[in-house]
């Protein structure tokens, strides 16, 4: 498999990512040699090997459903690029 | 008396002695960062008065006989756990100016053990290198050779303890970021079981993988270090809930009948012989001090790179997405719409390796590609796992070199990502498949730059890694080494 500059533009785009031109070369030859490389793993036969996708047993960590303390508005909106009347400000949405 | 010369045992001694004081070491520390740091910059962020306030409170603690072996040791923090107030930017332009509204568990504890935190330290841009050069601030330079990189992505961390800029520096290890600067650094570096240290409040990079874990001068102190940091917390459901050991406990019973396993795989041509010599000879002293050295087989070493890159990028493309120009971070908004304002904000938030990152991760986890990338990198990873299940039946603990070469110079591997991410080729397993695994300095190559020896053990066996390695450290004769400056 390879990849080329289309199918950067839209990976860039399901990233969110606003590539400049030079980016998008770049990108491109270099992904492309990268996977090249992970490539390799198709050498393996991994049928009937189970993914490990985490090393320790994870379960439902289950807890009572208390109420307590949580960040305060002030502090929450503490770090907010924009904020109005308690909220966080985001650009129109809805024309 | 130079009191940045000593461990935290040492000094710990001391204070409790009342030989010194908390605020008399930290002064001593800060006089130290005005004098190395200009040379060295390996932080991001220093704070003198809330460490003279700490320092301070724990002299007061001290005073009272309540001390806890951490009480007024002034250490650093990588800058990828939240401190409560202080800014933290995980060397980011995207989180410059972020301030958290609260503390990283680990942050937590050692604040409460009564550590005296100087600063927070320099690493690679959300923790994505090998170099410490992808920070979007400054590069920090190796202190044994100022034209060298110092590792990464914990390189800042590496820098300032080996500078005796501070006593211990927390780092995190996704792909080998505390051993591989440790070891370009001439420092310890403990990364510890996946999920025996909290990972709350540390900013994710990849989830399956991130461990937090000490860099020290002196084994014993990353055994200190790790007991006040490790065990179960309730905010991180991957935090493993077993008891913690005492740690300091076994750490001089010596390696005597110990059997240390050498894979093959690990002694490979292109490894700089000067790096190979060092660490046949640290076998040779192991064997001499008792322990027995068999040869074991890790048959799928060759594909963890590649399992590796796979399996971290899709991760930090999901974890990254958070940043997003909306609740915190910088926000580029050119009233282009919403869309429009999360595509700018990423592109000039993030550095290029970031984003080389997240392209990776989010094309392998695209319709598609998924099965042939993603799911296949995690079915190589049940095999690299299942090979140290297999290699530890033979043997307690696994030696090898941390990295295939000592510190590399400054912009040599920049242009060649792939060519960078084969420098951790020797530590991601380790991450892989979750167990210990720490770096001890093991001589240095003919250009006078460290060497770190590798030591691997059996998950949650953080006991047999420390005393492994404090036995090499004691017989190695490389303690207490510290570089010109």
């Amino acid at each position: 498999m390879s990849i080329d500059k289309k199918d950067v533009l839209h990976v860039a785009d399901l990233a969110r990512l606003a590539l400049t031109d030079k980016e998008i070369d770049l990108y491109t030859a270099q992904l492309q040699r990268i996977l090249g490389y992970v490539e390799k793993l198709s050498e393996l036969d991994t049928k009937g090997v189970e993914p490990t996708t985490y090393t320790v047993p994870l379960k439902t960590a289950f807890r009572e459903d208390e109420a307590k303390e949580s960040l305060s508005r002030e502090d929450a909106l503490w770090n907010a690029p924009e904020e109005d009347r308690g909220c966080f400000k985001v650009p129109q949405i809805i024309e | 008396m130079d009191l940045t010369t000593l461990t935290i045992k040492e000094l710990s001694e001391k204070l409790r002695k009342k030989e010194t004081s908390s605020v008399e070491a930290t002064k001593a520390y800060l006089k130290r960062i005005e004098e190395t740091e200009g040379k060295v910059h390996a932080f991001v962020t220093i704070t003198p008065d809330d460490a003279l306030a700490m320092a301070e409170a724990a002299d007061k603690r001290i005073a009272a006989g309540q001390a806890a072996p951490l009480t007024g040791i002034p250490i650093a923090l990588k800058d990828i756990f939240c401190t409560k107030g202080v800014r933290t930017t995980c060397s980011s332009k995207i989180l410059e100016n972020f301030v958290p509204p609260y503390d990283a568990t680990v942050a937590r504890k050692l604040k409460e053990a009564g550590a005296v935190i100087l600063g927070k330290n320099n690493m690679d841009e959300f923790a994505m290198g090998s170099s410490t050069e992808n920070s979007a601030f400054h590069k920090t330079l190796n202190p044994w050779a100022l034209d060298r990189v110092p590792g990464g992505s914990s390189g800042g961390s590496a820098a300032a303890v080996a500078a005796g800029e501070c006593a211990a520096s927390m780092g995190t290890d996704t792909g080998g970021s505390i051993r591989q600067p440790a070891s370009c650094c001439g420092v310890v570096g403990l990364k510890p079981t996946y999920g025996r240290v909290s990972r709350f409040g540390m900013i994710a990079f990849a989830s399956s993988l991130d461990q937090a874990g000490p860099l020290t001068r002196s084994v014993e102190d990353a055994a200190i270090v790790l007991q006040a940091i490790a065990g179960h917390d309730k905010s991180d459901s991957t935090s493993i809930d077993t008891p913690v050991p005492d740690y300091l406990a076994g750490i001089g019973k010596g390696v005597k009948g110990l059997k240390v396993g050498i894979p093959k795989e690990y002694f490979i041509e292109g490894m700089d012989p000067d790096v190979e010599s060092a660490i046949r000879k640290a076998l040779d002293v192991l064997k001499g001090l008792g322990a027995e050295l068999v040869e074991v087989t890790l048959p799928h070493t060759q594909y963890a790179v590649a399992v590796y890159y796979l399996v971290a990028t899709a991760e930090a493309s999901s974890n990254l997405a958070r940043y997003d120009g909306v609740k915190y971070g910088l926000r580029v908004n050119q009233t282009g719409g919403l869309l429009d304002m999360y595509k700018r904000t990423r592109d000039a938030g993030f550095g290029d390796e970031v984003k080389r990152r997240i392209m990776l991760g989010t094309y392998s986890l695209s319709a598609g590609y998924y099965d042939a990338y993603y799911k296949k990198a995690a079915e190589v990873r049940t095999l690299i796992k299942n090979d140290f299940d297999e290699a530890f039946k033979a043997c307690d603990i696994i030696a090898t070199p941390t990295a295939p070469s000592a510190a590399f110079k400054i912009g040599e591997r920049v242009e060649d990502p792939l060519t960078m991410y084969l420098s951790d080729i020797f530590t991601i397993s380790c991450n892989l498949a979750g167990i210990p695994g720490i770096s001890v300095p093991c001589g240095f190559t003919k250009d006078n730059l460290p060497v770190g020896l590798q030591l691997l053990g059996k998950s949650l066996d953080e006991e047999t890694v420390l005393r492994a390695a404090y036995s090499y450290e004691q017989a190695g004769g490389w303690l207490g080494r510290r570089p010109t400056l």
